[in-house]
């Protein structure tokens, strides 16, 4: 089972992961600029605002993610902390 | 033939299984679910109510109206689909306490009464707890037993509240109770609300499900919780309150998944957060909200059964389950991997899956209802959802960096198992007019619309965007070998502690008043030995021994001057 041997994958090349994120980061520019095109229903005022749920989206995981590294502070312990 | 019980098929069969091995076992778990299946389609009719009489109580054992006949199938294919990925077991136990745990989630959601009720809902806690100590560690049992500790207390509040209310209403039906209906209401309320897991009654969950065997964990995810979710909307349905406590449900349970390593534990927490999304509805309590609760613990036990089954599966292959030690199996098991991203994008309600078909209608709902800012937590929680189960649990198993793990594709029948649930997902998210069609509350709506697509969208899209921004600036928290503090430190930590502190206080407390009083006795005696009447015999102390002969020679005297006297 040497390194040489084995077959390479498809993430093995980092040219394919550039691709997967080009391709990507491409969706999500068009989806920004659809909400230009189509009009969307409102229910609640914020809504108007021009890509209202891709702002929040990547708001809203952008917090979740800082405040759960500064719980990791607070709350986590070592592996065995419960077997001591 | 129509006034056969559900759950007994499913209690003949586990008393089968008890006493067969092999195919005719293997046979037998299959069979169960699906004969039960047709006979709820076929042969039971709405509206048919069977009772017996026990004593002065009248016990329904089958009540069927349109949501308990939607939990009763639902139950059929999870436990179908639990029975597939379980067939390569040995061990009887585990096969017993299976089928008898999805009979029992049977007998509960046909339930009339509330005493039926509360025996479903002990037998649910006893035969499920059997599925973590199968795992047969010593954390297991010790889970096992915390597990079992809050299920029999769910159970005990629930016989005492249909007590309180039998006293109070003269009524054992259980039908819609509310909190109006005063201590026996909230009794029972906090009962359902322990089995639903909810905020500081959820540590059974967490603690007990990621401890529970590769096939165990697959079972409790479908059944426990969506009893329960099926007993607040019978029993609670439009409690505001349900609102507030579904909207804490989805969103506290993010953040940690988001630090968990356990990746079992992962889906634990999202296990808790979509709960929150049924508790939420039924606490809104119009029929779009029931509805969109009662179709998002269909699609829920679905997907979430899927993505425990791809964890079971990679639990099984690599033997382990922590974040930090897996990476890169995507090589070794391309099927799984495939399975589990279909499971993902289910459970972030990506348009054309399962997800996005049901939690639409409680979003859409929240929003009818005017909850402006829950609304806003809630599409927070959605975004949340996505990040962790959707894309932190597929790219810290089968992506990221390579842990070098090289192992096998899951055995063949967890394949066929987790393919049926995730076809489930695309059909239940691209046809989504059949499980309408059996929700309980006539209701138009219709989830694929522009606004509606768009909206979903642009939030996951900018949501993975926001994963993928965090990673490439190194801001992304590592997996790392930890435990994280939640509700069950008071009792795993606080009060063993707090037990040893006030041991080993009362302790001290006794030496010192013992010294208290001993220390001036000392020394009055050593003051009395320096004294000059000290070095008289009479004063000297005196072993027991001489004590005891002296007392005897009186006596004696005493009784020979009696006999003379």
């Amino acid at each position: 089972m040497s390194d040489e041997k084995e077959k390479i994958y498809l993430f093995d090349r980092p040219e394919n992961i550039e691709r997967l994120l080009k391709g990507f980061y491409l969706i999500c520019i068009l989806l920004v600029l659809a909400d230009f095109v189509i009009h969307r229903h409102i229910g609640f005022g914020w809504e108007e605002m021009p890509a209202f749920y891709a702002l929040y989206g990547f708001a809203a995981c952008v917090v979740l993610v800082v405040i759960a590294k500064k719980m990791r502070n607070v709350v986590m312990r070592k592996e065995d902390y419960y077997d001591e | 033939m129509s006034e056969l019980s559900p759950f007994l098929l499913y209690f003949v069969a586990a008393l089968l299984v008890a006493f067969t091995r092999g195919l005719p076992r293997q046979v037998i778990l299959l069979a169960t679910p699906v004969v039960t299946g047709l006979h709820l389609w076929l042969n039971i009719e709405l509206g048919t109510t069977v009772t017996h009489a026990v004593m002065s109580y009248e016990l329904i054992t089958l009540r069927v109206d349109k949501l308990s006949l939607l939990f009763g199938y639902l139950f059929c294919i999870a436990s179908f689909i639990a029975g597939i990925f379980s067939l390569h077991v040995k061990d009887t136990k585990q096969h017993v306490a299976g089928v008898m745990y999805a009979g029992s989630a049977l007998g509960a959601v046909f339930a009339g009464d509330l005493i039926t009720l509360f025996i479903f809902w002990e037998l649910l806690a006893i035969s499920s707890v059997f599925l973590i100590w199968a795992r047969g560690t010593e954390r297991a049992l010790k889970a096992g037993m915390r597990y079992l500790v809050f299920q029999v207390l769910s159970g005990v509040l629930l016989l005492a509240g249909a007590l309180v209310y039998f006293h109070d209403s003269g009524s054992l039906a259980f039908d819609h109770i509310g909190l109006e209906a005063g201590v026996a209401g909230w009794l029972i309320f906090i009962a359902f609300g322990i089995k639903s897991a909810f905020p500081f009654l959820h540590s059974w969950l967490t603690d007990g499900y990621p401890e529970a065997t590769v096939t165990g964990t697959v079972f409790l995810s479908a059944f426990t919780t969506k009893v329960a979710v099926y007993a607040l909307a019978r029993g609670f349905a439009g409690e505001e309150i349900l609102v507030y406590i579904g909207v804490t449900m989805a969103c506290f349970p993010i953040f940690y998944a988001v630090i968990e390593n356990d990746l079992r534990k992962v889906l634990a927490y999202s296990l808790i957060n979509q709960v929150g999304f049924m508790v939420t509805g039924i606490g809104i309590g119009t029929a779009l909200a029931l509805n969109g609760a009662i179709a998002h613990a269909f699609s829920d036990v679905i997907f979430k059964g899927l993505l425990f089954m791809t964890m079971g599966a990679v639990l099984y292959r690599a033997g382990n389950i922590n974040g930090s030690d897996l990476g890169g199996l995507y090589k070794s098991m391309p099927k799984t991997t495939v399975l589990c991203i279909i499971g993902a994008l289910s459970i972030s309600a990506f348009p054309l899956f399962s997800g996005f078909v049901s939690k639409s209608m409680v979003m859409t709902a929240l929003m009818h209802e005017d909850y402006g800012y829950l609304w806003l937590f809630m599409l927070f929680a959605s975004a949340g959802v996505f990040h962790h189960a959707g894309i932190k649990i597929p790219y810290f198993a089968f992506f990221a960096h390579d842990s070098g793990i090289r192992t096998e594709e899951a055995p063949r029948n967890m394949l066929i198992a987790m393919t049926i649930a995730a076809v489930l997902c695309i059909f239940i998210g691209t046809q989504p007019q059949y499980l309408y069609a059996l929700l309980p509350w006539e209701v138009k709506y219709w989830p694929y619309d522009v606004t509606h697509v768009l909206a979903q969208l642009q939030l996951l899209f900018f949501s993975a965007l926001a994963f993928v921004w965090l990673n490439k600036k190194g801001l992304y928290p590592p997996e790392l070998p930890s435990v994280n503090l939640d509700m069950e430190w008071f009792y795993r930590k606080l009060m063993p502690v707090g037990a040893q502190q006030t041991v080993a206080f009362l302790r001290r407390a006794k030496m010192s008043a013992l010294s208290v009083v001993t220390a001036p006795m000392q020394g009055v005696q050593t003051e009395f030995a320096k004294s000059s009447v000290a070095k008289y015999y009479l004063s000297e102390s005196w072993p027991t021994g001489s004590m005891v002969f002296w007392i005897s020679a009186i006596l004696a005297a005493f009784l020979v001057l009696d006999a003379f006297g």
